[in-house]
């Protein structure tokens, strides 16, 4: 991992779909070597997938998303680890973290509606060995979603000249 | 009937952008290389240190020299990256943008009759400022072959026994040209052995691409007769907050900061507790910005070289000057014709003076969107220019 390496994962993580010319511009390297350290990174596990970031609001399917806290007594020899790979293999799950503060593990929750949220940490998460208490946040509206803005902002004209 | 105005004020040509500016209000979908500023909003922490500050009712006048809050920083901050060192209480004046500071040193230093060597290819303000002060500027060319940078041997010859300083702009506007240590050490002996002021403009200091900005008055003994110009314009995108700062010896300075007390007063409290934030807390956002830029002329650079405009590497600020040698037209017509036949504004590289014939100045502080369907309709100018 050198800077130009760091360089690529940033623009990615910003457009995934940058074509390797694109790439090659903006950093200054051959596509053939922006190809190479890509799929380097790729292999090494550095870079998981290639998503878009969804407004799913905006798209209007009705789903809905929470946060799920729970507090969990770790494991002698496992900590939180065994946990959290058992809670991470459900679909639902869609990101899972461990956390400082009140709550260990952070759950980000998908379901059609929000009964089917409730009734699945009620009856998945809730009743799982070493998970002693759960709280669920509903998101009602999504402000911004990694490093994008959902929410219409009005253009600032510049001059079209100056020295 | 006597005239109304000055003898100097009428004598000031007018800015040569004049003309684009008025064709470019009149045409849409317009892409403006033209622009001498980033197109990033403000870091909002800057912008909410400001917001809070007049919600608190902090809106009166400050010292003179500048809040010492902000001095103070200043100090720091010149000295942690540039090992630049000021008397944040006798050696600091905060201005109103760099143009305040670039008037008020010229005032300071320059008699009428005085003659002021310009660095050319050169930002528009320098020479209308020296005659203003009843000054005579005179231009040293740095040529493109030795990467836009000013050499010893050039200087020399402009020196004369009317000669009291030289004005220096590196990283520079329009070429993007830098000096190094070694650049500076050249050019310290002709400075020194003819006793003259050198007045450094280093707003583009942060957008250096290239190893690191060397500030000219650490360079040999040149900091006891070198004035430094900076501000937070373009390393923060803070244009619209007219926030700069002259720092100087003691003795220079202290002249500065007369001039500046009668014709400005203070720099404007809000901008100054901004530029505050900026340097507390504004060094990551500054250095993405930076990076942006830097991504953005690597792309830029490829492809004006790839279309068939020659264009050296600008190590810094956010400007290309290619050549439009090879299409055989002037700067002037070519810009106009980019301009009228595909929607594209630069800047003529004579503008900034008779150095400058044969170039365009590209902004590339614009989107990388914006620069790739700049470089197309290019490509297709060139095209038709010669079927």
């Amino acid at each position: 991992m050198d800077e130009k390496d760091r360089l690529l994962l940033t623009l990615l993580d910003q457009n995934s779909r940058l074509p390797a010319s694109e790439l090659a511009e903006l950093t200054d390297l051959d596509e053939p070597d922006v190809k190479d350290r890509i799929r380097r990174m790729e292999e090494a596990g550095i870079i998981q997938q290639y998503t878009a970031v969804i407004n799913w609001e905006k798209a209007g399917d009705g789903e809905v998303s929470a946060i799920i806290e729970l507090k969990v007594s770790p494991e002698r020899d496992f900590g939180y680890d065994k946990v959290a790979e058992r809670i991470g293999r459900f679909k639902q799950v869609r990101s899972l973290r461990l956390v400082s503060g009140v709550y260990d593990l952070e759950l980000l929750v998908t379901g059609k509606n929000i009964h089917e949220v409730a009734r699945f940490v009620a009856e998945q998460i809730a009743p799982m060995d070493h998970i002693r208490e759960t709280a669920t946040v509903l998101i009602m509206k999504t402000y911004k979603e990694n490093g994008h803005i959902f929410y219409e902002r009005e253009e600032v004209e510049r001059l079209p000249l100056s020295i | 009937m006597k005239p109304f105005i000055s003898r100097v004020a009428h004598d000031i040509p007018p800015s040569g952008i004049r003309k684009f500016f008025d064709l470019v209000q009149d045409m849409e979908d317009v892409i403006s290389l033209g622009v001498g500023e980033p197109d990033f909003a403000t870091p909002w922490n800057i912008c909410e240190a400001a917001i809070y500050s007049i919600e608190k009712g902090v809106t009166s006048y400050t010292s003179n020299k500048g809040m010492p809050a902000l001095l103070q920083e200043i100090a720091r901050y010149l000295e942690e990256r540039f090992a630049l060192r000021y008397n944040p209480e006798r050696e600091i004046v905060a201005t109103s943008g760099v143009s305040e500071a670039l008037d008020i040193a010229i005032r300071t230093v320059v008699d009428p009759g005085d003659e002021v060597i310009i660095t050319e290819p050169a930002f528009v303000a320098y020479a209308p400022c020296v005659r203003l002060a009843g000054g005579t500027p005179v231009p040293v060319e740095c040529r493109v072959d030795n990467d836009f940078r000013l050499t010893a041997d050039s200087l020399a010859e402009c020196v004369t026994d009317r000669t009291k300083a030289v004005v220096v702009n590196f990283p520079n506007n329009p070429t993007g040209g830098v000096m190094g240590r070694a650049d500076y050490a050249a050019l310290a002996d002709v400075i020194t052995d003819h006793d003259l002021v050198l007045i450094s403009d280093e707003v583009y200091a942060e957008l250096t691409y290239e190893g690191s900005h060397t500030a000219a008055a650490t360079v040999g003994d040149l900091w006891e007769r070198t004035i430094t110009l900076n501000g937070f314009s373009k390393a923060y995108a803070m244009t619209g907050w007219r926030l700069g700062y002259l720092c100087a010896p003691d003795e220079i300075c202290q002249a500065a900061l007369k001039i500046h007390q009668y014709v400005m007063m203070c720099a404007p409290v809000m901008g100054q507790v901004a530029a505050r934030e900026a340097l507390r807390h504004g060094d990551r956002e500054r250095d993405e910005m930076v990076t942006e830029y830097k991504m953005r002329r690597n792309l830029f650079i490829r492809g004006l070289n790839r279309i068939g405009l020659p264009c050296h590497m600008p190590k810094g600020a956010f400007y290309a000057f290619p050549s439009v040698a090879p299409t055989g037209l002037s700067d002037q017509e070519f810009a106009e014709r980019l301009l009228t036949e595909q929607q594209v504004a630069v800047v003529p590289g004579s503008v900034f003076g008779a150095s400058g014939t044969g170039h365009i100045r590209c902004s590339y502080a614009t989107s990388r969107e914006n620069l790739q369907t700049a470089l197309s309709r290019m490509e297709a100018f060139l095209a038709d220019l010669s079927p």
